[in-house]
C-alpha cells in the first residue's frame, strides 16, 4: 500500500468513524442515563437520511433540509419520549427491547408508506462538490472532508455541552444520583427528554450528512444499529469519551480489514469486541 | 434482570388444559388441513423449539443470548455439508452429529461469554454470532452469501421424511419430546439451580455452587437444542444460508420468548407460534380503501407487540394466565425498579 492510498483508507476511517461516533453518543447516553436499550435507535438514522432527501427536494438546498431535519427530529424526539419512553425506564431490558423491536417494524412501514421503498440518492451540494486530488489518478472529496468537520464540530459541541454547561452538569448529576439530583431541584424528567431528544437529534444528523455518500434506502438503519451497540459496548456504556475512541477504533479496523484482510473483514470488529470485553469486560472506559 | 418476569413455573389447570387441547389439535391438523399449511405448521414446531432452546437461557438462567441463531444455522450447515450431491444421508447419524456440533461450538463460546454479566452477556454473545455469520458470509467455500442447497431429504430408514406428514409428526414428536424434557429439566436439582442462578447468582455461589459450570452446561444445552431446530430447518426447506444465524433471527426467537411469556417453556411454545401465526395473518389483511394493509404488514405487527408489551407484560401465557384465574392473585413480588 503507498502513502496516497493509504491516507485515503486513513481518512475514509476516520470519517466512517467520527459518523459512527454520532449515532453511538446519543445511544450510550441514553443508554447510561436513563437505562434504555434502544434498538430503534437505527431507525433515527434512517429517518434522518429520509429527511435530508425529501426536504432537499422540497428546498433545493441540503443546508436549509439539515436545519428543518434537526427541529422535526428534535420534536420527533420529544414527543416519542413523552408517549412511551418515559414509561420504560424503570423497566426490565428485556421490555425495552420488545418495545424498540416493535418501534422498528412500526416505524419501517411508516418509512415505507410516507416515502416509498425504493432508493433515493442526494445530491453533494456543487460547493462541496469537488476533489481534492493527491496523485494524479487518486483523489479524495471534499463532502466527506466536510462531513469529518460536522462531526468534529459536532462532538466538541457535545463535551463542552455535558462538561462545562449548566445543563451539562444536571445531566452528570441526574446519572450520578437521581435521587439526590431530584432532592436538589433538578427536573429529572425534563433532563431525560432533553437528553433523549439530542440523541435523536444526533443520530439523524449523521443520516442527514451520511445522505449524499451513502443514499437513501430501507432498512438503512438494521446495519448502523448493530455497529452501535459495538461502539457503545466497547467504549464502555455511558461514557462518551469512550464512544469517541470506541468508534474510531472500529472505523480503524473495519476500513483497514476490508484492504488488508478482505477474508475475515466482516469477522475482525467483532473480534475485536470480543477481544476488548475478555480483557476489560465493562468496556473501555467504564463510567 | 429477569427475575421478576420469569413466572408461572407451575403452570395452572387452565393453561394445562389448553396446552392439550393445543397438542390434539396439532396431532388432527395434518389430517385435515392442506400440504401447504402442514408445511407451514411443522416451520412453527421447529421454531418452538428453538424458542424452548433459548429459554432455557432467557427464562429459566436469566443469560439473555442475543446470538442464538448461530447454533440454530450451524446445525442446519452442519447437514448441508454432510448431504452429498446426488445421494440422501441417513437421519440417525447425521441428526445426532449435527446436533453435536452445535452444542459443540456453543460450549466453546460459552467458555468466554458466560464469564459476562447482564447486558455485556447480551452484546458479547451477539458479537460471536455475528462472526459467526460472516465467516459463513465472506467464504465461499462455506457458501457464502447465497447460502447452500440440501438437495435430498435424510432417510430415516422405516419412515420416509419425503412425504410431509411424516415429517410434520417427527418434527412434532421432537417438539413434545424436547418439551417434557425441559419441563422435567426445570424441576431436576439442576434446572434448580439454573433458576437459582438466575434469582440471585452470588448466594448460589456462596451456596457452593460452582455457577461457572451451571451456566456453561446450560449454554451448551441450549446450544444443542437450538441444533436439532436448525437441523430440522434445513431439512424441511433443503436451502441453509447465513441469514439463518443473523442478527434477525436471533432477535426474533427472543422476541417469541418474551412474547409467549418467559421461564416455562409453555410460554416459548405458545410464543413461537403466535408469532409465526400473526405474521402470516398480518401478511394476509385486506385491503382497505386504497390502503393496503397485507403489505404494510409490519406496521400491524410493530403495533401488536407495543401494545402486548403495553398491556400484557407477562406475555400471551400470563395473559391467558391472568384471564382463566378464579381470584386477582395477591402480589407475590416487589414491583421491579422499587428501591
Amino acid at each position: 500500500m503507498d502513502f496516497p492510498t493509504f491516507l485515503i483508507q486513513l481518512l475514509n476511517s476516520f470519517q466512517y468513524g467520527l459518523l459512527l461516533f454520532m449515532l453511538a453518543a446519543g445511544l450510550t447516553l441514553v443508554f447510561g442515563i436513563m437505562g434504555v436499550v434502544n434498538l430503534a435507535h437505527g431507525s433515527f438514522y434512517m429517518l434522518g437520511a429520509y429527511l435530508a432527501w425529501s426536504l432537499t427536494s422540497a428546498t433545493g438546498s441540503l443546508a436549509l433540509a439539515i436545519v428543518l431535519g434537526i427541529v422535526l427530529a428534535v420534536l420527533f424526539g420529544l414527543a416519542l419520549e413523552w408517549l412511551l419512553f418515559r414509561h420504560f425506564y424503570e423497566r426490565d431490558h428485556l421490555d425495552q427491547v420488545l418495545l424498540t423491536f416493535g418501534l422498528i417494524y412500526i416505524f419501517e412501514e411508516v418509512r415505507s408508506i410516507v416515502w416509498g421503498d425504493d432508493v433515493h440518492g442526494v445530491a453533494v451540494p456543487e460547493m462541496l462538490g469537488s476533489s481534492i486530488q493527491l496523485t494524479h489518478n487518486l483523489s479524495y472529496p471534499v463532502y466527506r472532508l466536510f462531513m469529518s468537520g460536522v462531526c468534529i464540530v459536532l462532538a466538541i459541541g457535545l463535551y463542552w455541552l455535558i462538561a462545562k454547561t449548566r445543563l451539562g452538569m444536571k445531566i452528570r448529576a441526574g446519572a450520578f444520583n437521581r435521587p439526590m439530583a431530584e432532592a436538589l431541584g433538578v427536573n429529572i424528567k425534563l433532563i431525560h427528554a432533553v437528553v433523549f431528544a439530542l440523541g435523536v437529534a444526533l443520530a439523524s444528523v449523521a443520516g442527514m450528512i451520511a445522505a449524499p455518500i451513502a443514499s437513501v434506502y430501507p432498512n438503512m438503519g438494521a446495519q448502523v444499529l448493530i455497529m452501535c451497540f459495538v461502539v457503545v459496548v466497547i467504549g464502555g456504556i455511558g461514557s462518551v469519551r469512550g464512544a469517541l475512541i470506541a468508534a474510531l477504533l472500529v472505523g480503524l479496523v473495519d476500513t483497514f480489514g476490508k484492504v488488508l484482510l478482505p477474508s475475515i473483514s466482516g469477522m475482525l470488529v467483532y473480534i475485536l469486541m470480543a477481544a476488548v470485553l475478555l480483557w476489560k469486560p465493562e468496556g473501555l472506559f467504564k463510567s | 434482570m429477569s427475575t421478576a418476569k420469569a413466572n408461572l413455573e407451575i403452570l395452572p389447570r387452565s393453561i394445562q388444559v389448553t396446552l392439550g387441547l393445543g397438542l390434539i389439535a396439532l396431532i388432527v391438523f395434518p389430517l385435515v388441513g392442506s400440504e401447504f399449511y402442514t408445511q407451514m405448521v411443522t416451520r412453527m414446531m421447529i421454531l418452538a423449539i428453538f424458542a424452548m432452546s433459548l429459554d432455557l437461557l432467557q427464562g429459566v438462567t436469566g443469560l439473555v443470548s442475543l446470538g442464538h441463531a448461530a447454533y440454530f444455522g450451524l446445525a442446519g450447515y452442519a447437514l448441508a455439508f454432510l448431504t452429498p450431491q446426488d445421494a440422501a444421508v441417513s437421519l440417525w447419524w447425521t441428526l445426532p452429529l449435527a446436533v453435536m456440533g452445535s452444542g459443540i461450538a456453543a460450549l466453546v463460546i460459552g467458555f468466554f461469554v458466560v464469564r459476562t454479566h447482564g447486558i455485556y452477556f447480551i452484546m458479547v454473545t451477539m458479537a460471536f454470532a455475528q462472526m459467526v455469520f460472516f465467516l459463513f458470509f465472506d467464504n465461499k467455500l462455506l457458501g457464502g452469501s447465497d447460502g447452500l442447497y440440501i438437495n435430498f431429504k435424510p432417510q430415516a430408514g422405516f419412515f420416509d421424511l419425503d412425504d410431509k406428514r411424516v415429517f410434520y409428526f417427527f418434527t412434532l414428536l421432537c417438539m413434545v419430546v424436547v418439551y417434557v424434557f425441559l419441563r422435567r429439566l426445570l424441576w431436576s436439582p439442576f434446572g434448580r439451580a439454573l433458576s437459582g442462578i438466575r434469582l440471585n447468582e452470588h448466594r448460589m455461589r456462596a451456596m457452593g455452587f460452582g455457577t461457572f459450570n451451571y451456566k456453561l452446561a446450560a449454554f451448551t444445552l441450549a446450544g444443542a437444542l437450538a441444533g436439532l431446530a436448525g437441523y430440522l430447518w434445513g431439512a424441511i426447506g433443503g436451502f441453509v444460508n447465513p441469514e439463518l444465524m443473523g442478527f434477525h433471527m436471533s432477535a426474533h426467537v427472543i422476541m417469541m420468548v418474551i412474547l409467549g411469556g418467559m421461564g416455562n417453556f409453555a410460554g416459548a411454545l405458545v410464543g413461537a407460534f403466535a408469532f409465526e401465526y400473526l405474521l402470516h395473518a398480518f401478511k394476509d389483511l385486506p385491503k382497505i380503501g386504497t390502503f393496503d394493509l397485507g403489505k404494510h404488514w409490519q406496521l400491524t405487527m410493530g403495533l401488536f407487540i407495543v401494545m402486548v408489551i403495553l398491556f400484557a407484560p407477562r406475555g400471551l401465557l400470563g395473559l391467558l394466565g391472568q384471564l382463566f384465574a378464579k381470584r386477582p392473585r395477591v402480589a407475590e413480588e416487589p414491583k421491579h425498579g422499587d428501591k
